[in-house]
């Protein structure tokens, strides 16, 4: 479109405004849609009676006696379900010779986790099924507990998978460059070992589906609390064998997600199932403890990594060598989600070579998956946390080090190692701003005198300068991975009639604020009020296409979608208002919602009137169709770049071991942002997440097996007392990848927080001979590393539940804005 | 057992087990599904609602035990217009996903009863048994003191 240069009266942009969201007057009312609040005529209520065991052979399951229980309605183990006991689906097979088990949607002949599926209850009401569960008979037969990732390899090894008995999954690698070379040519060889430990997503909305047959001939409707209605429906469709167009998925209200709802669930598959067999509506919402036992977990990495270095810091290689947990089974992307780390360990920094090999371990514990960030604060933790640590090595600072080997902002587009060609960024202008605000030299200053003075209370600063990629993706990038889907995104823009505006989106927003970004972006194209647009998202029959929300993708791809049809929009609109005005389209010049032709001030015609006019047909340009909308499906050609500077200043009580954070400062660069608001609350959610790695989570077994943080109470979702304010801001370098030259936010500060924090506690003490403290970096593991010599902190008690409270933060100065 | 509540200002008798937690009351027989339910623990504090006017985990508490009681929750909160609170979190961006913000205002509101004017640690620490996994409550902490600074206590 084209656009009149200060134009007197121009309506002001909304794109880069910080709109308040229409999302939240039904949040804040409580008029709300979560899956759990549906209620449907004759719906029953499922519960699923879970393994005890971590690992066991099943020897007999009887459901026969919850069938007597009052209100049951049916009850099944896999065996009663036959053929309708269908697998779920892994969509990323990493190698040729990847080992795929099955996993049905309940196990027949083991159990191979603590709370794997063994069979169902469907009766009146939850209270009812929950109560048959317990009179359902199963024989275990106990087999040894596979759940060290190094034992699980060894020879001889008990298998969680019989078929082929071997508990490696894949071993996949990657390079670019001569690694040995590298080596060669290197002044020192560093390496360092570090422990990524698992974490529980805990999205506040446990997960809820409900199945209901609708129509004579099978149809079936799913409302899902899930991120990806759209790989859902066409998942269904493979594992169950009802054709797809018989299938309506709907994402609701969704709250939260946090790739937890990343995933097609066993418990999707039973409820569809049932449902369809018993002819009547069908509901589960997990319990917390469900939510903490089942729903997929992340992270849980044993990292090597390596960097052969000039005695200056000059990064000539890195070679990284992974041990990632599967768990039990193999979830939509397990295997794929420590690969998309392959091309984030070497960060933003040059150098000639990378080598990177990764190994997945089957164990018996909950399957992993994506979490906020997937792979990639896996991987940034690990090339952040040994920059910091080779600094320390050579005696020179870490800011410094990192400065030395970054890509400078005169290089971009710049090819990295990992073979993507990043598309722009400015690390000095990032770092420089949070220098500043973070008063790097004062706090240093300040440092060295707590260590003359032998203060108990030590100071430690941390770095954090990363990068990540955004906007899962190019469909060929996709394809040579060997993941089976493509990234596209599709949306579609109409102007009704009434010129009112739809936008139907194939992102399946679950708290981001879609529905406020992409008005905005509608609005500026269209040339209207972003109140005059709604956003149709998150049901396969309204938005029939679509690859959903999940990698920091949604604006990235979703919205230049948006764009795009917009786009088409206001051609088709040209056409139709310069048939209107008996003009030359190219005469035409659209200003703020309105067609005017050059040099005639009075002759205009607005789009909600063009609108009207494609709506009644009655005169139509010839070759040009009735109703004004478009369709735009956008497949990115690459990825784009966020980055930025994280500092953190932590306060560890050397005599407690207790940290407390003073201050964080990050300077992030998305690019442009079509809402800083919506941006800023992205960026302080990803802190607490990745803060919440580094200080509090830690998902812990025993050595049965069993989960011991299984609930809220023992696994530690930091609290509003256990996180400081957050002092943000950005740099701007726009992306050269798409239009509005947007990167994309999600999960930059879960990516770059979490070695922040750990590099500042372990800066505090390294002084006294720590190298490293394993994450969750409790009062206990901090001290024993301070206290013991050589230690990490240990192991936590796996008997025991968390014992420590949460480091209370002191406020800094109130944040940016 | 039978018993009798006014929910939201509406008063209403009900049949009702004994071991029926209020907030499945409140969701599943009085369909005030505004209040959600968050864990099983009483640590995350979606579900909180006001009885007589205090603050209380409604997952908790049993339904019988409200006998006789004022239930109001976060649907019976706007009185012809917003409680400043709620207009505080969609000013401040105090929400993302919205699950844990019904019981974060109804908690926020209990603070600012006990506190009109409080600091930034007794806000957090006021907060304590409310859980957010979206915000890092920096944004929450931010809505209450917007709230109070336009006399939000009321």
């Amino acid at each position: 479109m084209t656009a009149t240069e200060a134009a007197p009266q121009a309506r002001q942009k909304s794109v880069g405004q910080p709109l308040r969201r229409k999302e939240d007057a039904r949040l804040v009312t409580g008029k709300t849609n979560w899956t759990d609040n549906i209620v449907l005529p004759g719906m029953l209520h499922m519960a699923v009676l879970r393994s005890p065991m971590a690992h066991a052979r099943i020897a007999k399951v009887d459901v026969s006696a919850a069938l007597e229980r009052p209100g049951v309605v049916a009850a099944y183990s896999g065996a009663d379900l036959g053929d309708k006991n269908v697998g779920a689906l892994c969509v990323w097979p990493v190698t040729d010779d990847m080992v795929m088990p099955p996993h049905l949607a309940l196990a027949v002949d083991k159990v191979r986790y603590v709370g794997d599926a063994v069979a169902v209850v469907i009766a009146g009401d939850r209270y009812q099924a929950a109560d048959a569960l317990e009179a359902i008979e199963v024989d275990y037969e106990p087999l040894p507990p596979v759940l060290d990732m190094r034992a699980a390899l060894e020879d001889g090894s008990t298998a969680v998978h019989d078929d082929p008995g071997t508990n490696k999954c894949y071993t996949w690698k990657f390079g670019n460059g001569d690694y040995e070379a590298a080596k060669a040519k290197a002044d020192r060889v560093f390496t360092r070992h570090y422990v990524n430990q698992r974490l529980i997503p805990m999205a506040m909305e446990p997960r809820s589906v409900v199945a209901a047959p609708t129509g004579p001939d099978g149809d079936v409707t799913l409302w899902s609390a899930t991120q990806i209605p759209h790989i859902v429906r066409v998942l269904m469709a493979l594992t169950t064998g009802i054709p797809e167009n018989k299938i309506r998925v709907i994402a609701p209200d969704v709250g939260g997600g946090f790739g937890s709802k990343l995933q097609f669930y066993r418990e999707e598959i039973l409820a569809v199932q049932i449902a369809s067999m018993l002819g009547r509506p069908v509901k589960w919402t997990e319990t917390r403890s469900e939510n903490a036992q089942v729903t997929h977990h992340g992270r849980d990495q044993l990292q090597e990594i390596e960097l052969a270095v000039t005695n200056e810091g000059k990064i000539l290689g890195l070679r990284v060598d992974l041990l990632a947990n599967m768990g039990a089974y193999l979830h939509i992307i397990t295997p794929g989600t420590p690969l998309l780390g392959a091309f984030m360990f070497n960060g933003i920094y040059k150098m000639d070579a990378l080598d990177f090999t990764c190994t997945g371990v089957f164990t018996n514990t909950t399957p992993t998956d994506a979490y906020r960030g997937a792979g990639r604060p896996e991987a940034t933790f690990a090339i952040e946390r040994i920059m910091d640590d080779l600094a320390a090595e050579l005696e020179v600072d870490p800011l410094e080090l990192r400065e030395r080997n970054w890509i400078t902002h005169e290089e971009f587009p710049y090819t990295s190692i990992n073979t993507l060609e990043y598309d722009t960024g400015n690390y000095e202008a990032a770092t420089a701003r949070a220098k500043e605000m973070f008063d790097y030299d004062g706090l240093r200053r300040e440092q060295q005198q707590r260590r003359e003075a032998k203060d108990p209370v030590q100071l430690g600063i941390g770095v954090s300068t990363f990068t990540e990629m955004c906007g899962l993706a190019p469909s060929r990038v996709l394809s040579s991975l060997k993941y089976v889907a493509g990234g596209w995104e599709h949306a579609t823009v109409r102007v009704l009639p009434t010129g009112a505006v739809e936008v139907v989106t194939g992102t399946s927003p679950h708290g981001q604020g879609h529905v406020t970004a992409w008005s905005q972006i509608a609005a500026d194209a269209l040339g209207v009020d972003p109140d005059a647009v709604s956003v149709i998202y998150g049901d396969t029959a309204t938005s029939p296409y679509g690859m959903d929300t999940y990698g920091s993708r949604s604006l990235v791809v979703g919205g230049m979608a948006v764009v795009a049809a917009a786009e088409r929009v206001v051609d088709k609109a040209r056409l139709i208002a310069a048939h209107m005005l008996e003009a030359d389209p190219d005469d035409l010049e659209f200003v703020d919602g309105t067609f005017g032709v050059r040099g005639s001030p009075g002759s205009t015609k607005t789009i909600q009137e063009v609108a009207f006019e494609a709506f009644t047909a009655h005169n139509l340009p010839e070759g040009v169709e009735p109703t004004l909308q478009a369709n735009s499906t956008i497949d990115p050609s690459t990825f784009s770049f966020p980055h930025g500077t994280h500092l953190c200043a932590v306060e560890v009580d050397t005599e407690t071991g207790m940290s407390k954070i003073r201050k964080y400062v990050c300077v992030d660069d998305i690019g442009n942002v079509v809402n800083p608001m919506i941006v800023e609350g992205q960026v302080h959610g990803g802190l607490a997440q990745g803060i919440a790695q580094a200080l509090y989570e830690e998902a812990v077994y025993d050595d049965a097996g069993n989960l011991v943080t299984g609930s809220l109470v023992d696994y530690l979702v930091p609290a509003a007392p256990d996180l400081p304010f957050f002092d943000t801001d950005r740099t701007v370098t726009p992306s050269t990848t798409n239009p509005l030259g947007v990167k994309g936010v999600g999960e930059a500060g879960t990516i770059a927080s979490t070695p922040a924090v750990v590099n500042a506690v372990v800066d505090a003490v390294r002084q006294f001979g720590v190298q490293d403290i394993r994450m969750a970096l409790t009062p206990e593991r901090v001290w024993r590393a301070i206290h013991e010599s050589g230690s990490t902190g240990g192991e936590r008690a796996a008997e025991g539940t968390v014992v420590y409270g949460g480091a209370a933060t002191e406020s800094t100065a109130g944040g940016a804005q | 057992m039978q018993i009798q509540v006014t929910v939201d200002g509406q008063q209403r008798v009900d049949e009702v087990e004994p071991r029926l937690l209020l907030v499945h009351y409140l969701r599943e027989r009085v369909g005030k599904v505004g209040t959600p339910v968050g864990c099983d623990t009483s640590n995350c504090g979606a579900c909180t609602v006001q009885v007589d006017g205090q603050t209380v985990k409604s997952c908790s508490l049993l339904a019988v035990q409200a006998d006789g009681t004022e239930v109001t929750t976060i649907e019976g909160l706007a009185n012809g217009e917003w409680h400043q609170v709620q207009t505080s979190f969609k000013e401040c961006h105090g929400l993302q996903c919205g699950y844990c913000t019904p019981g974060m205002i109804m908690a926020a509101i209990d603070l600012l009863k006990e506190n009109p004017d409080p600091s930034e640690t007794q806000i957090r620490d006021g907060l304590e048994g409310n859980l957010c996994r979206c915000t890092g409550y920096h944004n929450i902490v931010k809505s209450v003191q917007h709230a109070a600074a336009q006399g939000g206590a009321r």
